[in-house]
């Protein structure tokens, strides 16, 4: 069933057209990851989706609901899909747990004390059970990505978008985010995922877009693509990604 | 400084009905000033062009005029079209009025500094522009607005002797009067600034705490 469809869509910031036709589906339970150099309009492509940014032409739909930011459905679409940053933006004022807690109770009105048990649950299911009082600026960067991550499940989404999870991480602080992502992808969570960690791609998505100059360049299962690219700009970007020296 | 002691303790009991009209005027238009000026703040980052647009207007036209002529305006001017205030209140009102605007840029600089990821953070979420405002933005600007908040109370402390001007017998006004029929301009003055100085040193000094509280993050 699809849980995300994208036809045709067009964006440009200004007289840079950075989306020039994107189409794809995305079907429940599955896993998609998007890989490009920079500039090729990942980013830009997944803020469309839970409307953060506009998009000139083209539909996109999420369960059937039609994204427009403009609208007063954009709320029932990003209660469905939620989003994880590059740079977390957690709320510094808050607690982890006040992080987490924040859109059940204030926006889906859920009662506080629910809401309270489920973000204390979701806290230990990403590793944090013991951090719960703790404020963002006393968590590392992967501590607090990961807490973004519980904050994003809070909302219990159909799917979570993420945005370069890792990219503004130290090095030795990537595989406890891309761990908690996998076992979401294991347990079924549909998630479409801009990334430049080639080893999650191949391991943990079901399918794989290279993007280039607004378009999709290539696609198919994460194997095929990643360890044998058909179209020589993937090869190009792979190579230079996978062996930089 | 017997004859000063002797005078002050003459003087002060006058000066202190002064001071509450002080302390009074500054309150009332504090509170006005607060409330106006994070309506105009909020009208400027509300991203509807025609709001953005009447607060930018308002505040550039109150900037503009001095206080009082804004104070002589609210005062004689307005009884014209049949609303008539007392002196107290068109006191308060025209400082509100007047200090709304700097309020106004105050809380909108606070409300800038914070970073679009918060806002995007609360969009992703769910959250519309009010509920965004309310839990993540205004909490964040606060701390912010906190120190150049406390100079403006200091500023307003001192130009509420403004309302001397439209017969508000403040302590400014009613050391004034009593220099005028005493001819103790000595201890008259001395009196009054002292009493300015013991409202605003604590402010001063609050200010600063705060400036060092919160300025380095």
């Amino acid at each position: 069933m699809a849980m995300i469809e994208l036809t045709d869509v067009h964006k440009s910031f200004g007289t840079n057209h950075v989306i020039r036709g994107f189409s794809t589906t995305v079907s429940a339970g599955e896993v998609v990851c998007i890989v490009g150099p920079s500039g090729s309009g990942k980013s830009t492509i997944l803020r469309c989706i839970n409307g953060l940014e506009s998009y000139d032409a083209g539909t996109i739909t999420v369960e059937g609901l039609k994204v427009d930011r403009a609208a007063a459905s954009i709320t029932a679409v990003r209660t469905r899909v939620s989003m994880v940053f590059q740079r977390f933006n957690l709320f510094p004022h808050r607690t982890a747990l006040e992080n987490v807690v924040e859109g059940p109770i204030f926006v889906k009105r859920e009662p506080r004390a629910e809401a309270l048990e489920r973000g204390r649950a979701l806290l230990a299911r990403v590793g944090l059970a013991e951090k719960e009082t703790a404020h963002p600026h006393a968590l590392s960067g992967g501590q607090q990505q990961r807490v973004a991550i519980a904050r994003a499940l809070a909302m219990q989404p159909k799917a979570i978008l993420f945005d370069e999870p890792t990219s503004a991480l130290d090095p030795e602080l990537v595989g406890e985010v891309l761990s908690v992502m996998r076992s979401l992808a294991d347990e079924g969570m549909t998630m479409v995922v801009v990334t430049h960690e080639m080893g999650f791609a191949r391991e943990v998505a079901d399918r794989v877009l290279f993007l280039d100059g607004g378009v999709i360049v290539e696609e198919g299962r994460a194997q095929d693509v990643l360890s044998n690219p058909q179209h020589p700009r993937t090869q190009d970007f792979l190579r230079r990604v996978l062996h930089p020296l | 400084m017997e004859a000063f002691l002797k005078q002050s303790a003459e003087f002060l009991p006058i000066l202190m009905q002064g001071l509450r009209l002080t302390v009074i005027v500054t309150v009332g238009s504090l509170a006005l000033s607060t409330a106006l000026g994070l309506v105009w703040a909020l009208m400027r980052v509300s991203g509807v062009p025609l709001l953005a647009g009447t607060a930018k207007a308002v505040v550039n036209v109150i900037r503009g005029i001095p206080i009082i002529v804004q104070l002589f305006y609210i005062y004689f001017v307005l009884p014209d079209f049949g609303i008539s205030l007392t002196a107290l209140q068109a006191a308060i009102i025209g400082l509100g009025v007047a200090y709304s605007a700097y309020q106004s840029e105050n809380f909108r600089a606070g409300i800038e500094a914070i970073e679009k990821g918060q806002v995007e953070a609360a969009q992703s979420i769910g959250m519309g522009w009010w509920l965004t405002m309310r839990r993540v933005i205004l909490p964040q600007a606060f701390k912010i607005v906190l120190p150049p908040y406390g100079n403006i109370m200091i500023m307003m402390l001192k130009d509420s002797s403004q309302a001397s001007t439209i017969t508000v017998a403040e302590l400014a006004l009613q050391g004034k009067l009593i220099a005028s029929s005493t001819f103790q301009n000595t201890t008259v003055f001395t009196l009054v600034a002292a009493l300015y100085l013991c409202m605003s040193m604590p402010l001063i000094f609050l200010v600063s705490r705060l400036e060092r509280r919160f300025g380095q993050k």
